[in-house]
């Protein structure tokens, strides 16, 4: 059975009198440890298809099933118990909580999760780790670098074990040396057996996943397989594969 | 998500914000602090005021019937009607004590003003009392030193005198009153008593500030129309309305009231002075806990806009938290914590200060900070914070997280 299962699904916004189509009927599948990058120009509805999978907000008409639970109808309590429980997000700015420092926010989708305080610390400092920042525990976000921030970014999406990961624009505020490394730990990621969906509209992004989905005008306009996804530049793949290992 | 950690949660990041915005929290709090302090110090005012009445009170004894020609409690129409009523009289006093069956004691008072001096010391204004030999068990007094009264002193109209603490320390302060002389108006008196320290009325009004003379003294070189009270001691305080009655009936027909002809005396008691007080205090409270709250409440005020504008500001944390897995109720807990936060520091701050001010006004009025006023305040001040801050928590918890992740 497929991890996502979308059907006819469709969003409209009413912006004044006028109504939008942002999405117009999309229909497609995704498997378990999948690499998929969706792609598309500003405008194209990409954005408001990677807030649909990522249980963020509710289709207007469609099928939308996750993981065996079908979600589309669901309220927004039940929306975040599965957004906690399901997705892990990496957003294009980090968003992380300036306030507070590397390691409570990774525990963050934990405490929501209700688990208990000692179990997530133990989880949290595991998973900093394994992204390489076990030095960078106690630091707060602006003193870290930017690609610093994006790797707990990424811990904290992978802290729950979630069925995705949802990466929007992942790359966008680094540099591409650092935005080379972040992509070099999806690969690693990917190749472990997480779900991985990138949202992107750089061509060079893209080409890293494996499975390439195209959105135009509020449909896909193609979904095709990457026959030779392009790797990681060398030294950041080892690098990833080094602290996730270490 | 437990409630417990979650509660946990929000007081550390309630905590966080209050110290990112030091400046901001400080003012808001302001706001609560003087709220606190007004309604603190209100409601200790009462208390003191309640208490320093009841403890003035205690003294005239709860199983005591006043025959006066006033009743204490007359409106303005009322007493013209009855400003012309007679005279109690001595004799009235006098057969009223012979008939009346439910009574254990039966003394007779009237009061006025003087100036005691002895030598050239002098004290002027001073409450003048003509008592007889059962006042000071009517009255519920006791005595320092020497005697009371007795039978034949009242008889006879000896010139003596009992007085009360304030006078003999103010003019014996090496002790040695009793046996000398001291002078009330023109009248010299050989003091036989010394009462002891009672302490202040409610009013400030120094009840040791008293010299009593016997009654028959008392009409004949002090006051030549005396208004008479008749103070009846009941055996028993169950007997309280049949003892009433009975005077009732006895002094109707003393004075020769027909059967169709309301009263024209009053018999008063502690009950009544009680129960017209508490009406009165219960109103002055209701009043100046309405004003005290209103400072709360324009606090309260402040809050709210405080956290409306924290909200505001943290738009994006929150799109991150509902993101990452935070339901409503966990969005709306954290930012009633935050509210609660500001304005219970603020109560405990408000109590701090009010505390030596509590001081400061026992120094004019018997106030005193009750423990559970403490607690009240600070109950007060966590529902101020709760109530206040629940709209803009509630706006908070409503947001849409895609919304939310786009704000800046």
């Amino acid at each position: 059975m497929s991890l996502i299962q979308i059907h006819d699904l469709t969003r409209r916004y009413v912006m004044g009198t006028e109504t939008v189509h942002a999405l117009r009927g999309v229909s497609l599948s995704i498997e378990r440890g999948e690499y998929i990058a969706i792609m598309g120009p500003s405008g194209s509805g990409k954005s408001t298809l990677m807030n649909l999978l990522g249980c963020l907000d509710s289709p207007s008409s469609g099928y939308y099933e996750l993981n065996g639970v079908n979600v589309a109808h669901m309220d927004d309590n039940e929306l975040a118990e599965i957004r906690n429980r399901e997705i892990g997000f990496v957003f294009q700015s980090f968003n992380l909580l300036p306030r507070s420092d590397s390691l409570h926010n990774v525990e963050l989708p934990l405490i929501y999760a209700g688990m208990p305080s000692e179990e997530r610390r133990e989880k949290a400092i595991q998973t900093l780790t394994h992204v390489g920042l076990a030095e960078r525990m106690h630091h707060k976000p602006n003193e870290l670098s930017g690609g610093q921030r994006q790797r707990v970014a990424v811990a904290r999406a992978l802290v729950n074990n979630p069925s995705i990961v949802l990466a929007d624009e992942p790359t966008g505020n680094l540099d591409s040396r650092t935005g080379e490394e972040i992509l070099g730990l999806f690969e690693t990621l990917s190749r472990k057996g997480n779900t991985i969906i990138v949202v992107t509209h750089e061509e060079d992004v893209a080409q890293h996943a494996r499975r390439i989905i195209r959105i135009r005008d509020g449909l896909i306009a193609a979904d095709e397989v990457n026959p030779h996804p392009r790797a990681a530049m060398k030294f950041a793949q080892e690098q990833s594969a080094l602290t996730l290992n270490g | 998500m437990t409630l417990l950690s979650e509660f946990k949660e929000s007081v550390i990041i309630a905590w966080a914000a209050l110290r990112a915005n030091k400046l901001r929290a400080g003012l808001t709090t302001l706001g609560i602090v003087i709220g606190i302090v007004s309604v603190t110090l209100m409601g200790t005012a009462i208390t003191g005021l309640n208490a320093a009445f009841k403890k003035s009170l205690a003294g005239i004894s709860a199983d005591t019937l006043f025959i006066q020609r006033f009743s204490w409690m007359t409106g303005e129409t009322e007493w013209r009607l009855s400003r012309n009523r007679r005279e109690i009289t001595l004799q009235n006093a006098r057969d009223v004590e012979r008939l009346a069956t439910l009574a254990a004691a039966v003394a007779v008072e009237s009061q006025g003003n003087g100036t005691v001096s002895v030598g050239r010391k002098q004290a002027r204004g001073v409450w003048v009392e003509g008592n007889d030999e059962n006042s000071l068990l009517v009255r519920g007094l006791s005595l320092s030193s020497g005697r009371w009264l007795t039978e034949s002193d009242v008889q006879s109209g000896r010139p003596v005198c009992v007085l009360g603490s304030y006078l003999a320390e103010r003019f014996f302060p090496y002790g040695g009153a009793v046996g000398s002389k001291v002078k009330l108006n023109d009248m010299n008196l050989e003091v036989i008593g010394v009462m002891e320290k009672q302490g202040s009325f409610f009013t400030g009004f120094n009840l040791d500030n008293q010299i009593v003379l016997p009654i028959t003294r008392f009409t004949r070189d002090f006051s030549r129309w005396p208004d008479f009270t008749i103070q009846v001691k009941v055996r028993d305080l169950s007997q309280m309305e049949d003892a009433k009655e009975e005077l009732r009936g006895i002094m109707r027909k003393l004075r020769r009231v027909p059967p169709d002809k309301a009263d024209d005396f009053a018999i008063n008691q502690q009950d009544a002075l009680i129960n017209f007080f508490n009406a009165v205090g219960g109103s002055i409270a209701a009043v100046g806990l309405f004003i005290s709250g209103l400072s709360l409440f324009v606090g309260g005020i402040g809050i709210m806009n405080i956290m409306f504008v924290s909200v505001a500001e943290r738009t994006k944390e929150i799109g991150i938290r509902k993101a990452i897995g935070a339901k409503r109720r966990t969005i709306l807990v954290q930012f009633l914590v935050e509210a609660a936060t500001i304005t219970l520091g603020a109560g405990i701050l408000g109590l701090l200060i009010a505390w030596p001010l509590t001081l400061v006004v026992d120094k004019f009025l018997a106030a005193s900070m009750p423990w559970w006023l403490v607690g009240v305040a600070l109950v007060v001040s966590v529902l101020t914070g709760v109530v206040s801050g629940f709209l803009p928590a509630w706006r908070a918890a409503r947001m849409n997280p895609v919304d939310a992740l786009r704000a800046d």
